[in-house]
């Protein structure tokens, strides 16, 4: 784990890299990480994240002005600028439910080909997707999903790395920390190693390529 | 009473004591006012808690703490959060008692669509898929009509959100339930007769020898 600014993290990530980020509704969501990628004006990127946020909110800032190529999630409703690029055909965006897309993440970060899950089956979703039955029921071959860059909010983060997660902040963090080949991390407060004690650590130090510094 | 208020209040009857209930966003979300004295019910918001409480006091919401909507909210004693993985193992897991959800149509056979209009609105469809893939009880809250046009139709012709048929559709019209995969009316709102009921209702309603009333108390 290395300590850095976001200025610093943010040029780690190329044009047109894929980038994971948590948060849902824009709670839990590096915010930092999210200005310093409209300061560096990144473009191209593919986004994995629930939602679209709202306009100025979290991933929502990424939409303003046109740095995402496409998009990964499970809602976008409540971004008009997205659902308009959306529909204009200047983004594609791949809306899955909102089980599956976390299961599809767990499935990367945990070395897995993908999941089977019966949601989906008998609708929209299930077209183009392998159908297998177990036992009976079917399921639909949902596929494992990962990214080049993971951008996580902790509440906690110690200097070893630790994370902790607060109330519904949590969400999407500790899955995408582990399913990308970088993971970058920002903290509400950065804290010597053992105040967060080691059964309440939720992810561990060694998944943290990069801690943002605070201040 | 209004039409929404019906319906929420109608809906609360089903909770019962230790349920885990999983609101949707719109009507179903009203459902919480309306839980009977002297039961315990668990409400989950997706986005990582059960046990979510009242919209907090001018000053006290905290930004970490918020609903589906990303809305502030309150946790109420004895409350868990968790991450999202472990929120839809509880979705699809079969651990909810009972998921209420809104509807853009439901069907004679108790299908629902309710999260796409192609063309015009394509929102998402957020966790709706999994709750009605999933929970043990599928309840949809919802108006029985809108613009004049019945919402409770012959098949529906939007999207489906699962293959699973729902379990209840409670309207601010009408009770309907799916026994046999054949849409049967339970009950009728106070002053709402059957054959009001039926010159809304575009799908076939089996209509028992005795219809009560909703008990809204």
């Amino acid at each position: 784990m290395k300590s850095v600014s976001a200025e610093e993290a943010v040029a780690l990530i190329p044009n047109g890299a894929s980038i994971m980020v948590g948060g849902f509704m824009g709670v839990g969501t590096p915010e930092r990480l999210l200005d310093e990628l409209v300061r560096q004006k990144k473009s191209g990127l593919s986004l994995i994240s629930n939602d679209a946020a709202t306009p100025g909110k979290g991933v929502g800032k990424l939409f303003e002005g046109g740095q995402v190529s496409n998009m990964i999630g499970t809602h976008i409703g409540l971004n008009p600028k997205a659902q308009q690029q959306m529909l204009g055909k200047q983004i594609t965006v791949d809306l899955i439910p909102q089980g599956t897309f976390v299961e599809r993440i767990r499935a990367g970060g945990c070395g897995l080909g993908g999941v089977l899950t019966p949601t989906g089956v008998g609708t929209l979703v299930e077209d183009g997707k392998q159908k297998i039955d177990v036992n009976g029921k079917s399921y639909l071959l949902e596929t494992a999903l990962r990214a080049d860059f993971a951008l996580v909010h902790a509440f906690l983060a110690d200097y070893a790395g630790n994370l902790t997660y607060a109330l519904t902040a949590r969400n999407f963090n500790p899955v995408m920390a582990m399913a990308a080949d970088t993971v970058i991390v920002t903290a509400e407060h950065i804290v010597p190693v053992g105040v967060i004690a080691p059964d309440h650590v939720v992810t561990p130090g060694p998944l943290v390529d990069y801690l943002v510094a605070n201040g | 009473m209004d039409a929404q208020t019906i319906i929420a209040r109608r809906v609360a009857k089903e909770l019962r004591n230790g349920n885990l209930v999983n609101l949707g966003i719109g009507i179903p979300t009203l459902v919480a006012n309306y839980v009977p004295e002297g039961l315990n019910v668990f409400f989950q918001s997706e986005n990582g808690l059960i046990g979510t409480g009242p919209i907090p006091e001018q000053g006290m919401a905290h930004p970490l703490l918020t609903d589906a909507g990303g809305k502030p909210i309150s946790a109420l004693p004895g409350a868990a959060t968790f991450d999202s993985a472990m929120s839809f193992g509880l979705i699809r897991g079969g651990h909810v008692d009972i998921t209420v959800l809104g509807g853009l149509q439901v069907d004679g056979s108790g299908h629902l669509a309710n999260w796409m209009i192609p063309g015009k609105m394509v929102p998402g469809m957020g966790g709706a898929m999994d709750l009605v893939s999933g929970a043990k009880r599928v309840i949809v809250a919802m108006q029985h009509a809108a613009k004049g046009k019945s919402k409770i139709v012959v098949k529906c012709n939007l999207p489906l959100t699962s293959a699973r048929p729902i379990d209840l559709v409670v309207t601010d019209m009408a009770v309907i339930a799916f026994p046999g995969g054949k849409a049967t009316l339970q009950e009728t709102a106070p002053g709402v007769t059957v054959a009001e009921v039926l010159a809304v209702t575009e799908a076939e309603l089996a209509i028992p020898d005795k219809v009560p009333e909703m008990n809204l108390s």
